[in-house]
């Protein structure tokens, strides 16, 4: 049996657990009165709410990905020699990871970008914060209606512009004989020009700006329903500004906090365009490899193989730190 | 360890809007002082101010005799409890109560003691490893009390803290909270808009309405001797009975109401022409005929069996009807509804009091 094959028995699955957990809805339910999924719906109804839940988990959900995943146990094949002998499982697609196929030496170049890019966007996600966090607060306690509104209107606007625009406009700023550079030569604080798209500044910046409303929103959501008596509390018992924070506000805002890195974290680790328009010319960012090996190589199973590396690696990061700083998973979605 | 504190011509203002209209008061070493007025009178505002979270916009506030104009409320020797308490809810109740020993970077050793004898004080001995979620609202008002008090402050300032408690657990907090107040001896400011806490628990109460402090006196004095119209309707029950002084002397004086002519004491010095309001408590009422100028006669409505005493209700000349408690004691006959009744009062227990704004009903 191929292994794609496997990939049309899965619908058939799928539907039959929908079905199976409609009709034990009512067991398990401890309320008597309470009625199952076909008595509130009407047969009709249920089984096209259950055709169409499961059409939307299995073909905008599990099998894109699913295909992929089997893509990337695949050597790289012409068309017609697909499903043929040579089409068996192999794990060669991750291997090429570590190590080139072609001469059997360590993969320094792409280990090297993944861990680049792991790292950044690391910092990026710790930038984003420093600069949110104030600002949330601000506006969650400490802002009058009014202005909170303005601050909303200033940071939702420019993400109007679009996304290539936006970090062209910032290569602009940054260039050589760019605005801040002329800036600082005027001002005699330099002689020559700064390379500051060589120093990554751009992509600090473009990454930073690019996902500022996706952490500033968690962050706000979960200040702003903190009591402003705890607030008061706190200083009345004599705490200084940052031991409020500290020891009230952030361990109360943690699942927010949380909430808004992983986004930001598991977005700028997957995004291409600020890396590629606003990094270095020596910036090798992982998902431009990925892109490459699916759009100039036309090599899918090693690019799908690449993303599920990175997803895997960003994965675990992820669970890693959320037990390190004691938040459940559940808490970061509510 | 208490500190008095010291108003001076405190006025508070918000925009336009006056909350705090020249405060005058000096608030004893030791004592236990109550602001009572309704919602919005400005008491919390008085509170706020004492404890730095707001700047008076004129006069000073002096706690121990020191000036405290500048000085942030996590300087200040005050403690303040909370409405809602404001305990940290991710903390157990040891952090909370020993949160502001921590941030005065007293050692953990230390501090696990000084929790120790606090839950002793509030009767919670054991408890301290318990997250706040899992105490009781009486509880929780405890450890309110001990996170205050663990930081020793000289003023202890408690913004209506029993109001969220139900009813008999409110009495018994009375009780409690003047009995930690009389063994740590530091003084309380208290902020109630219910008249049965301040006249239990306070040595001296100020009344206040819109702002301005109407009258400040211990609870009797209050009770019995009110300065406004304001505080003789808003402290206890008491009906009032608007009209001209017909006559008067330093003593007494006669008012002519709707239900004719009235004589109360005369505090303010009223003269003839004034206009007054006279007010009789409903317990100074007594059914049946006396002097023809404390005798009223109306219509009754209906009347009220509460156990130890009996409400009758008369039909009053204005939309307000006459209330008269009877006590179990006398054995009178209560007059049925529709019946024609007299009662009177001793002329001692009315007073006539200038006209002016009475609390809303």
């Amino acid at each position: 049996m191929s292994s794609r094959f496997v990939v049309f028995l899965i619908p058939i699955v799928v539907i039959a657990i929908f079905w199976v957990m409609a009709k034990s809805e009512k067991k398990l339910a401890h309320d008597p009165t309470h009625k199952s999924f076909f008595e509130r719906n009407g047969t009709v109804l249920g089984v096209s709410f259950i055709l169409l839940v499961a059409f939307w988990t299995l073909f905008l959900v599990v099998l894109p990905y699913l295909y992929m995943v089997v893509e990337s146990f695949h050597p790289k094949l012409p068309f017609n020699q697909r499903g043929g002998e040579k089409d068996v499982l192999t794990l060669e697609q991750y291997k090429s990871f570590f190590v080139t196929p072609t001469d059997g030496s360590w993969n320094v170049n792409h280990m090297g970008a993944f861990v680049f890019t792991i790292i950044t966007s690391v910092a990026v996600t710790a930038l984003n914060f420093a600069i949110c966090y104030p600002l949330a607060y601000y506006m969650a306690q400490a802002g009058t209606a009014q202005k909170v509104r303005l601050i909303m209107l200033a940071l939702i606007v420019p993400y109007w512009v679009n996304e290539i625009l936006r970090a062209f406009s910032l290569r602009l700023l940054l260039a050589s004989k760019g605005l801040i550079n002329q800036a600082l030569m005027g001002m005699g604080l330099t002689e020559k020009p700064l390379d500051f798209m060589a120093m990554d500044v751009g992509l600090y910046v473009g990454l930073s700006y690019a996902y500022l409303l996706v952490m500033i929103f968690p962050l706000y959501n979960a200040i702003e329903s903190l009591d402003k008596n705890q607030i008061e509390a706190a200083r009345d018992l004599g705490a200084p500004w940052w031991k409020i924070h500290r020891d009230v506000v952030i361990p109360y805002a943690k699942p927010g906090i949380a909430s808004g890195c992983t986004m930001v974290f598991m977005l700028a680790a997957g995004s291409l365009a600020a890396p590629q328009f606003l990094g270095g010319p020596s910036t090798l960012w992982f998902t431009s490899i990925v892109y490459d090996f699916f759009f100039q190589a036309f090599n899918w199973p090693r690019g799908a193989a690449y993303a599920f590396i990175l997803l895997a690696a960003c994965i675990a990061f992820v669970m890693l730190m959320l037990r390190l700083f004691k938040v459940s998973l559940g808490e970061t979605i509510k | 360890m208490s500190a008095g504190v010291e108003l001076d011509h405190v006025t508070v203002r918000f925009g336009q809007f006056t909350a705090v209209e020249d405060a005058t008061l000096d608030i004893k070493g030791g004592e236990f002082f109550s602001f009572l007025g309704p919602s919005g009178c400005g008491k919390t505002t008085i509170l706020r101010t004492v404890s730095g979270f707001l700047d008076p916009s004129q006069g000073r506030v002096r706690i121990g005799g020191q000036d405290m104009t500048g000085i942030g409320p996590n300087k200040r020797p005050t403690a303040l409890i909370f409405q809602n308490l404001a305990l940290f809810p991710l903390m157990t109740v040891a952090d909370n109560i020993t949160y502001g020993l921590r941030v005065r970077g007293m050692p953990k050793a230390e501090r696990m003691k000084r929790a120790g004898e606090l839950l002793d004080l509030i009767a919670l001995p054991d408890q301290g490893n318990k997250l706040v979620s899992e105490l009781s609202g009486g509880q929780k008002q405890r450890v309110a009390i001990a996170r205050a008090l663990a930081v020793q402050p000289k003023v202890l300032l408690l913004d209506e803290p029993l109001s969220a408690l139900d009813l008999k657990l409110r009495q018994h907090m009375r009780t409690e909270l003047r009995a930690i107040q009389q063994q740590v001896g530091i003084t309380f400011i208290y902020i109630t808009h219910d008249q049965g806490e301040a006249l239990t628990m306070s040595d001296r109460i100020a009344v206040m309405s819109d702002g301005v402090i109407q009258q400040v006196s211990d609870g009797k004095n209050v009770y019995d001797h009110p300065d406004t119209p304001f505080v003789a309707s808003f402290v206890g029950e008491n009906n009032p009975f608007a009209g001209k002084v017909t006559q008067a002397d330093s003593s007494f004086a006669v008012v002519e109401t709707a239900h004719g002519a009235l004589r109360g004491r005369n505090p303010k010095g009223l003269k003839a022409g004034d206009k007054a309001i006279l007010f009789v408590r409903p317990e100074s009422f007594v059914l049946g005929e006396g002097a023809p100028d404390a005798t009223i006669h109306a219509e009754t409505i209906s009347s009220a069996f509460e156990g130890n005493a009996t409400h009758v209700f008369l039909k009053g000349a204005t939309k307000k009807e006459i209330t008269v408690t009877v006590g179990r004691h006398g054995g009178a006959k209560i007059p049925s509804q529709g019946e024609r009744a007299a009662i009177h009062y001793a002329p001692e227990m009315g007073i006539v009091l200038p006209e002016g704004k009475m609390a809303r009903e």
